[in-house]
């Protein structure tokens, strides 16, 4: 039977990782390579890495430093970060990176998901988009640049859009729980579940094993993802690479 | 050519090089692991091989493509048919094994019968339907060395859209229940094939490799 996904997700900062809240206040909590080994012993479903700098600085990715990364790493990949071809997702594939992702390009052209889905296969192609939720009305608006730069593009009709034209996942990361640990938004996992077929993942907001539950509960088989809850303990957020699934959840037979 | 260093009669598993990018990973399991083996990326090097691993990711066509334009789709021939040596595919490595596939035109090489089809999702109740994505178990349809002390219950990371349809029953060695019994680790004679990534499915895709590198 197939089983939700507990994603660790890691912030690539220069040779760094980080972890931000809402996106902001990016705080160093070690070397990436360590944190690899730290998760190959704890048996990691995925892991997921993000160069958070290479869009915002217009730079390409860190290839000497991802496939660093690749060499030591046992368990899936995904990596998204400056990928602006479909020639550097492949590169970014043929350095032992099972996916990659794209989001600013893909939302600047979204011919970009179809070229990348023919170069390296749909399986391999995840488009990941950086939401804020809108408060009182409900709504949803997408931003690139680190939450820097808000585009008027729809949400829903653009990761609609992103599954018609061969991504294989879509990742939703939620830029108003990024770091805060009170729960994903379920609300927003929900409407996005129902319009997609192909797999999904949630980053943003978890806090807990429970809040992984919950959300594998609500819409397994998903990748539930996590970054803080990952890298540092307790109330103080001392920095510590951990790993925990939770201890019992459904088990959703699609 | 890379090698560990260790040498002489014992088995020396050769992974072949046309560019796929699940080689380092590959690799750094056989370190571990203390498996001799080496990196072979071209022809006259797999004489050297007394096992080969065919790694792949990726689409069927540009994969076939690579291996042929590489030169070592002969001398892999001629080490599996000719001396009888074992072959082990993985992902579209195993694809490529199968007569042909619907994700694409050409050939595949024809070592077990069947065809490469897409994974029918009708049967899927909820989504996601494709690709097949995460850990799945496994259901061990006959025993084989290759999976000797398998976990079956947690199984290994799949990440695909198309499946190997195997003409022969006796071919299929493991299932995974995907929208129906899909064949996710198959075998005729020395060739064998994995359907997921051994190479990223920790402690199961670890003692398959082990276990291929020893098959005697």
């Amino acid at each position: 039977m197939l089983r939700s996904r507990i994603v660790p997700y890691l912030l690539l900062r220069g040779k760094g990782l980080v972890k931000t809240q809402k996106f902001t206040d990016a705080k160093y909590v070690g070397d990436p390579i360590n944190a690899v080994k730290i998760f190959n012993e704890k048996k990691v479903d995925e892991l997921s890495i993000f160069d958070i700098e290479a869009t915002s600085k217009d730079r390409a990715p860190d290839f000497d430093l991802l496939r660093d990364i690749a060499a030591e790493c046992r368990m899936p990949l995904c990596y998204g970060g400056g990928i602006r071809d479909a020639e550097t997702a492949a590169r970014i594939i043929g350095l032992g990176y099972e996916k990659t992702s794209i989001s600013a390009a893909a939302l600047d052209n979204p011919k970009l998901i179809s070229d990348v889905a023919t170069r390296v296969g749909t399986q391999s192609t995840v488009v990941t988009v950086d939401v804020r939720s809108d408060g009182l009305f409900g709504g949803h608006t997408l931003y690139s640049h680190n939450a820097k730069r808000k585009r008027s593009i729809d949400l829903f009709a653009f990761i609609v859009e992103a599954q018609e034209r061969g991504a294989g996942e879509v990742i939703v990361n939620s830029i108003d729980r990024d770091g805060m640990m009170q729960g994903y938004d379920l609300e927003l996992a929900r409407r996005v579940r129902d319009m997609l077929t192909i797999p999904l993942s949630f980053v943003g907001g978890a806090g807990s094993t429970e809040d992984l539950a919950t959300l594998v509960d609500e819409i397994g088989p998903v990748g539930a993802g996590a970054g803080s809850f990952f890298v540092f303990n307790g109330r103080y957020r001392a920095v510590l690479i951990s790993y925990a699934r939770p201890p019992k959840y459904k088990l959703n037979k699609n | 050519m890379a090698s560990n260093g260790r040498s002489s009669a014992e088995a020396m598993l050769c992974i072949i090089n046309y560019g796929s990018g699940n080689i380092a990973a590959i690799s750094n399991i056989c370190r571990r692991e203390k498996l001799p083996y080496f990196i072979a990326g071209n022809p006259e090097e797999l004489g050297q091989g007394t096992h080969f691993l065919l790694p792949g990711v990726g689409a069927f066509d540009p994969t076939m493509e690579t291996l042929e334009t590489s030169g070592m789709l002969l001398a892999l021939e001629d080490e599996v048919h000719g001396k009888n040596k074992p072959v082990l595919g993985i992902c579209v490595g195993m694809q490529l094994l199968a007569d042909g596939s619907d994700e694409g035109e050409r050939p595949g090489l024809g070592w077990i019968a069947g065809n490469v089809r897409r994974i029918d999702t009708r049967n899927l109740n909820r989504p996601p339907h494709l690709p097949h994505m995460g850990w799945n178990s496994v259901d061990v349809a006959q025993q084989h060395p290759l999976l000797d002390g398998i976990d079956a219950a947690h199984g290994f990371y799949f990440l695909h859209s198309y499946f190997f349809d195997v003409a022969r029953k006796e071919d299929v060695l493991a299932t995974v229940d995907y929208g129906g019994e899909l064949p996710c680790v198959v075998g005729h004679k020395r060739c064998l094939g994995a359907q997921f990534h051994p190479e990223k499915s920790h402690s199961n895709g670890i003692r398959l490799i082990s276990n291929f590198a020893q098959w005697a």
